[in-house]
């Protein structure tokens, strides 16, 4: 009886080492990461939107993506989600009569889908290739085709539900937003919001796009104020502006100059919530609407990233190999007692 | 080890053509048709998969669910060799072959799921490699154990060529061998549950707990025991040999054991995360949650005394129901559970293709006529005392 026992204990032991290892210690919990201090991003407000969908076009050429067509005439880029082949879409709520814009009852309004560039991406840390990559500097959130293996574990972490594959081809890769990453060299910034006519969304450092934000907040519905279009300006860039050479071709950041395109218009009338600000950390993608965010389709989010979850728990039980290592010495251990080098009996039969 | 009386392995013998093994070629046919079908037009073109569901059974029944339905080589070569109970020796080696063919054919089975597969040596690449990826030591842990399992079963096929000499050589290392296939299945099958964890509030909250790993790793462990259960007297019938009763039922009592702990922490997680009233909440969800709990619940009535241990049909009964419950804790966390876009469906709906349950059925036709030409040519079940 006394092994009956022994194995009891050894179970027990067996279940709660596992248990234990799955109940992180406070002390190696990793935390949710904060935004890059330099990160790049945008910011959607909706009550600027007037759903022209000049940005999902030129989306479509800065990716070279193809058309996608739900129509019977095939005439127009017509995708009703983002896919593998569009990165950026602009959608509409609609309710009851809507009589007016941003309004939630009666009333429609524009969102913005596009990648959130989360400060603490759930779609980087999934990646087991390192395929999907977060810039240090810039946080943008990147694609490697070369080094992806198409296992979709990034689409199916995804909150916002936004790296998409391309299940049409044998060859298919992931297709998501990467804040125009392959433009900047050139002093180009984010497609969408270069081409956007009425700065609904503005590219620029993460940090800027919340102070203006939060400047919106602050006005008052209906009263007359400036709004910037393109790109966001750091505030102390004017005095920086030019190359070492003088010439004033090139603003501090490296983005090509281009004339102040801001313009007076009535402020809308602003939920009190940036959207991107807190959700799962902070997201490098801000938003402003009128109309409530999960009406519009983006998911309530709490402000811890589940990454961080994930990696407390991998780490805990993996980090280092401590805890794999101990237990294969003990089982080592165990196993060289039981087990006789003749162990394994054929030929035994009968003994 | 203690001294026991059982017999050596032995080849059954008999004829490897009939009608369950023709069904099989057929099956195994039919898959590899839709799998060159499948690499010459993607991943859409056989399949339901979309981006609100970019996992389907291929992956949530071939490797999560098959995985730990091969989880009995590991769950008795832990009981005979790591708890000493010798007795248990006749069952090791056919639980080992079920779980080398289950574990084999999930390896394959990730590739045809893969949408970039000439990629995949990246996932080896000491400069691709993510060790935050829970996927990635998903994926390198069953890589090494389905070798470390060959090697387990090398003997069986040594000994069948008469290579007796390396049989040997092989024997002297078992022990090691033994011990990395008892620590990396623990690895992976926890970790299985924790892939989970990064989808966050994407999973209903029955399902997403920070305590996966513990969930997942003891419901396979329960798992691998009710498979024994279920082959053994499955081959018995089938082969018309006497059933292992006086293993069976003590085997079944340490099953239990298992089971107990895992009903006591999920349930326990249940309530202190306060997801318990989601499971009173009518829907689909729910309805699943409790075939998944109830499949967890009845084994231990129906087995519960040790009169009832005896009994084969019982056992028989609660082997299916474990293996049942098992499944829908995964196919629930994995598929029934989630949810895109947290509030919204977004549009996205799953429902398998037909391709895609043949080719999973092709895959388990692949692994039964593995298990009935090996049984029936290589040492691996005990001989019959009495010749049939």
């Amino acid at each position: 009886m006394g092994t009956r026992r022994d194995f009891l204990k050894g179970v027990l032991a067996g279940s709660a080492a596992a248990t234990a290892g799955a109940v992180a210690s406070p002390a190696l919990a990793r935390e949710t990461r904060p935004r890059p201090p330099e990160a790049l991003g945008l910011l959607y407000d909706s009550t600027l939107c007037v759903g022209c969908k000049a940005c999902v076009a030129a989306c479509k050429t800065a990716n070279e993506n193809p058309a996608e067509f739900s129509t019977l005439d095939h005439l127009w880029d017509t995708p009703l989600d983002t896919s593998g082949y569009t990165f950026n879409l602009i959608k509409m709520y609609r309710n009851g009569t809507m009589d007016a814009k941003d309004q939630e009852t009666n009333g429609f309004a524009f969102m913005k889908t596009s990648c959130m560039h989360c400060g603490d991406p759930s779609c980087v840390s999934a990646c087991p290739v390192s395929a999907m990559t977060k810039d240090p500097v810039t946080g943008v959130v990147g694609y490697n085709p070369d080094k992806c293996i198409g296992c979709r574990y990034c689409v199916a972490a995804c909150p916002f539900g936004i790296p998409k594959y391309q299940y049409d081809s044998p060859t298919g890769r992931i297709g998501k937003c990467e804040l125009c990453r392959h433009r900047h060299k050139d002093g180009h910034y984010s497609a969408c919001a270069e081409v956007c006519p009425t700065g609904a969304t503005l590219f620029g450092r993460t940090e800027d796009l919340l102070a203006e934000a939060k400047r919106r907040l602050a006005m008052k519905p209906g009263e007359m104020n400036r709004f910037p279009r393109g790109h966001l300006r750091h505030a102390q860039e004017k005095a920086l502006q030019g190359k070492p050479d003088g010439k004033g071709v090139m603003m501090r950041a490296g983005w090509r100059d281009e004339p102040d395109q801001s313009y007076e218009t009535q402020a809308g009338k602003y939920l009190q919530h940036v959207y991107g600000e807190k959700e799962y950390g902070g997201t490098q993608v801000l938003k402003l609407s009128g109309v409530n965010f999960q009406k519009l389709g983006m998911p309530d989010l709490p402000p811890d990233a589940a990454a961080a979850m994930s990696e407390t728990i991998q780490h805990t039980l993996y980090g280092g190999l401590l805890m794999p290592f101990a237990v294969l010495g003990a089982m080592t251990f165990v196993a060289k007692r039981n087990v006789k080098p003749e162990d394994d009996e054929s030929g035994k039969e009968g003994t | 080890m203690a001294n026991h009386n059982h017999a050596a392995p032995a080849p059954v013998g008999g004829s490897l053509v009939n009608a369950l093994t023709l069904t099989c070629g057929v099956l195994i046919a039919l898959m590899v048709a839709i799998l060159m079908v499948r690499f010459l037009f993607g991943l859409g073109s056989v399949t339901a998969l979309n981006d609100g569901y970019p996992w389907g059974i291929w992956v949530v029944v071939d490797v999560v669910i098959g995985s730990a339905f091969a989880c009995g080589g590991f769950s008795v070569a832990m009981l005979v060799y790591i708890f000493n109970k010798g007795e248990y020796h006749p069952l090791v080696r056919p639980a080992l072959l079920a779980s080398l063919f289950g574990y084999t054919l999930a390896g394959a089975g990730v590739i045809f799921d893969l949408g970039r597969p000439w990629n995949v040596w990246h996932m080896f690449n000491p400069w691709s490699i993510n060790l935050n990826s829970v996927m990635f030591e998903v994926a390198v842990c069953i890589s090494l154990y389905i070798i470390v399992m060959w090697i387990e079963f090398s003997p069986v096929i040594l000994e069948q060529q008469g290579k007796l000499e390396l049989k040997k050589k092989v024997g002297r290392a078992m022990f090691f061998i033994i011990a990395l296939g008892t620590l990396l299945p623990m690895m992976h099958q926890s970790s299985l549950g924790t892939l989970l964890v990064v989808l966050g509030v994407q999973i209903h909250p029955l399902w997403q707990t920070p305590i996966q790993p513990a969930l997942y790793l003891l419901s396979a462990i329960t798992m691998g025991y009710a498979v024994v259960l279920f082959e053994s007297c499955l081959t018995s019938t089938a082969y018309r040999r006497k059933i292992e009763g006086h293993l069976l039922t003590p085997l079944a009592k340490i099953m239990l054991g298992f089971l107990a702990v895992y009903l006591v922490i999920r349930i326990a997680d249940l309530v202190v995360r306060g997801a318990l009233p989601r499971a009173f909440v009518p829907s689909i969800e729910a309805l699943c949650f409790w075939i998944e709990m109830l499949s967890f619940i009845v084994p231990l009535i129906l087995i519960g005394a040790e009169d009832n241990r005896r009994n084969p049909a019982r056992l028989f009964l609660a082997g299916v129901l474990l293996m049942l419950g098992g499944a829908m804790l995964r196919l629930n966390g994995f598929l029934i559970g989630y949810e895109t876009i947290v509030g919204d469906s977004g549009g996205f709906s799953y429902f398998p293709t037909l391709a895609e349950v043949l080719v999973t059925a092709g895959m388990f036709a692949l692994e039964v006529l593995g298990y009935i030409i090996i049984t029936r040519r290589f040492p691996v079940l005990p001989r019959e005392a009495a010749t049939h």
